[in-house]
């Protein structure tokens, strides 16, 4: 786990080999031309075959790493690392196998989606024309635009072009998939599809670089997360670390409110907190029947007894110092 | 054959197959696109007008008009130089204006460019791809004047032995040779233009400033050539040469300002390419 105490240079990441990392940065940053600096010296690190979600509020510099990520645009300072392989000097070997939705999908409106398909496929020299036809269709079908494949990509609704984009980002076998913000304009169940897509995509073996401005639609499918705030990585770690790191808490609902904590406080867990008819405390390793028990034992009256994870937003809150949505 | 030499052979042809896709595809978005399709419409349509308006004007006595248009009556094969003489001035290189102001900056202000890169399309054969394209939609249009024109030439106007500039008169088959020899050289003149728009196209991300810068290019270089007072840049002004086709239609050909015509043409070419180029391979992809 890698947090800063103030929005300063961030921790170091864990030392892995870059080999075991689909994307690996360090001190990436960019200045666009105005002096506005977007993305400052962040390290990061997407193990293979995570499924990592790139965290932040609007404006914190997502898509412009991605975007740098890609080659798109050249970092002021800093280096990278894709599939092992440095970029932008390797663009041609790592980037065939990346598959990439970038700030929204954005075709050619006068063509069919599928004749849009084409066309990407038909940019891409690594691409085998005779198998063409096949990927299209298969991916087109995996993001449910089969029946819509015929129509004027200017005809397709917001959530159909964002399909057709994530469609695009499948057409070849891919070892990574950045996407940036995939459930924009999408419905619940769109959203829901987009989820159970990442999960299916991350279950064959590729890496999955999602990003989002919204904790809750990510939360379920990642295995990791990195959180940006005002161009600086402020958290990077996997997801169940993160977890532990802020710590399981118990709660018991009781009226003997002082002698609950005289109990917590004498099996030593650490911040105490007392409400009007609730103790809660940092579980630690201790087990929960060990605090029933206790209780139970010096007669405090448990009305209830919950162990409780706290949501990764409550992390986040803790992590960040302030509200998840807040622009720093 | 063995097997090693079975999985071998179709190797070394991939690559070439593999560049035309993409060429090909560029070429299927150039000439399906509506806009594209009408300027091909509306420049073929001219020799068609042109030549109906002389028919019809030719029965009242033409006594005293320009020579070309005298030409043109006496003989319908000149249709197709007096259409590329009413049409290189302004329309044509306005039509590929529009294509080649429009390659770069319109992928850009579209955000498709980003996803051509990061398939990735590779910069440098991307800009070559545009170009490709441009320059054949450039072939396209000057073939279209020439063939709309000869048809309607043909058809309004008699036909036979060409009188060439110099005075001399050349078989059907030997006219028609030069008139193909005047379309490959306004070929070589606008395709200049398209190296000049491709440049511009890459240092904006809006389709119609560069259009339009494109488009004004050739009006001020042509209202200087114009201008006497400024004789000592003429020659090195693109347009300076389009109309020396002249030259090509006289017996012998006079291949000096011809020859001079194609360096400059080439040298432009170099510079705006390699402008293009080196702006392209280095540019932020921000949108
Ligand atoms: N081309 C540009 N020129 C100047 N500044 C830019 C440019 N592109 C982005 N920025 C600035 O860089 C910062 C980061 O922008 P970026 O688009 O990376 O944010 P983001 O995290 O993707 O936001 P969102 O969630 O809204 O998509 C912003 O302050 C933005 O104004
Ligand atoms: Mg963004």
């Amino acid at each position: 786990m890698t947090t800063t105490a103030e929005a300063g240079a961030p921790v170091e990441a864990p030392p892995l080999p870059t080999g075991d990392h689909a994307i690996a940065t360090s001190g990436l940053t960019k200045r666009f031309h105005g002096g506005q600096l977007a993305v400052a010296d962040i390290d990061l690190m997407v193990p293979r075959g995570a499924v990592f979600g790139f965290l932040g509020p609007n404006g914190s510099g997502k898509t412009t790493t991605i975007r740098m990520l890609l080659g798109l645009v050249a970092p002021t300072a800093g280096s990278h690392e894709l599939l092992g392989v440095p970029m932008p000097d390797g663009w041609a070997t790592a980037l065939p196998k990346v598959g990439s939705l970038i700030e929204g999908p954005a075709f050619h409106p006068h063509l069919s989606g599928e004749a849009n398909l084409r066309r990407c496929d038909a940019a891409d020299r690594t691409a085998d024309a005779r198998t063409s036809r096949q990927r299209i269709g298969s991916a087109l079908e995996r993001v449910g635009l089969t029946a819509a494949a015929g129509k004027r990509y200017k005809a397709y609704s917001l959530g159909m072009k964002q399909r057709l984009g994530i469609a695009a980002a499948m057409l070849g076998p891919r070892e990574l998939l950045i996407l940036d913000e995939p459930t924009n304009g999408l419905d619940p169940q769109g959203t829901r599809e987009v989820r159970t897509l990442i999960r299916e995509i991350a279950a064959e073996g590729t890496t999955v670089f999602v990003s989002s401005h919204l904790l809750a639609e990510i939360e379920q499918v990642c295995s990791h997360v990195a959180v940006m705030r005002a161009g600086r990585l402020v958290a990077q770690s996997s997801l169940e670390d993160l977890r532990a790191e802020a710590g399981t808490r118990i709660r018991v609902e009781t009226p003997d409110t002082s002698a609950a904590r005289g109990v917590l406080t004498g099996l030593g867990l650490a911040d105490v907190r007392i409400s009007d008819s609730e103790v809660s405390a940092e579980l630690g390793e201790l087990e929960p029947e060990r605090v029933c028990a206790e209780m139970v034992g010096v007669g405090v009256a448990v009305r209830g007894l919950a162990v409780v994870r706290p949501s990764l937003e409550d992390v986040f809150v803790e992590l960040t110092g302030e509200g998840f949505d807040v622009n720093g | 054959m063995s097997t090693a030499e079975i999985a071998l052979a179709p190797a070394p042809a991939r690559p070439a197959r593999i560049r035309l896709r993409l060429f090909r595809s560029e070429l299927g978005l150039t000439f399906q696109r509506r806009r594209n399709q009408a300027l091909l419409v509306l420049l073929g349509a001219v020799p068609v007008m042109v030549g109906i308006a002389l028919r019809l004007t030719s029965h009242q006595g033409n006594d005293g008009g320009p020579n070309l248009i005298d030409q043109v009556t006496g003989n319908g094969v000149f249709l197709s130089v007096g259409a590329l003489f009413f049409l290189l001035p302004l329309i044509l290189p306005l039509a590929v204006a529009v294509v080649s102001g429009d390659s770069i900056a319109g992928e850009a202000s579209a955000g498709t460019l980003r996803y051509l890169l990061a398939v990735p399309a590779g910069r440098t054969r991307l800009l070559m791809v545009k170009y490709a394209a441009s320059v054949t939609f450039c072939l396209a249009a000057v073939a279209t004047i020439a063939a709309t024109a000869l048809i309607t030439g043909v058809i309004l106007f008699p036909v036979g032995p060409v009188t060439l500039l110099s005075g001399s008169t050349v078989s059907l088959a030997a006219g028609l040779g030069r008139l193909a020899l005047v379309g490959l050289y306004v070929w070589a003149c606008v395709a200049t233009l398209v190296a000049i728009g491709l440049a511009i196209s890459t240092v904006t991300d809006s389709p119609i400033a560069a259009i339009t810068a494109t488009a004004v290019l050739p009006v001020t270089s042509e209202v200087i050539d114009a201008v006497p007072q400024l004789s000592g840049v003429h020659p090195y002004l693109f347009t300076h040469w389009w109309f020396s086709y002249d030259d090509l239609l006289r017996a012998p050909i006079l291949t000096d300002h011809i020859t001079q015509g194609l360096l400059t043409f080439l040298a432009y070419t170099l510079i705006f390419g390699s402008v293009a180029w080196a702006r392209f391979s280095t540019k932020d992809v921000t949108c």
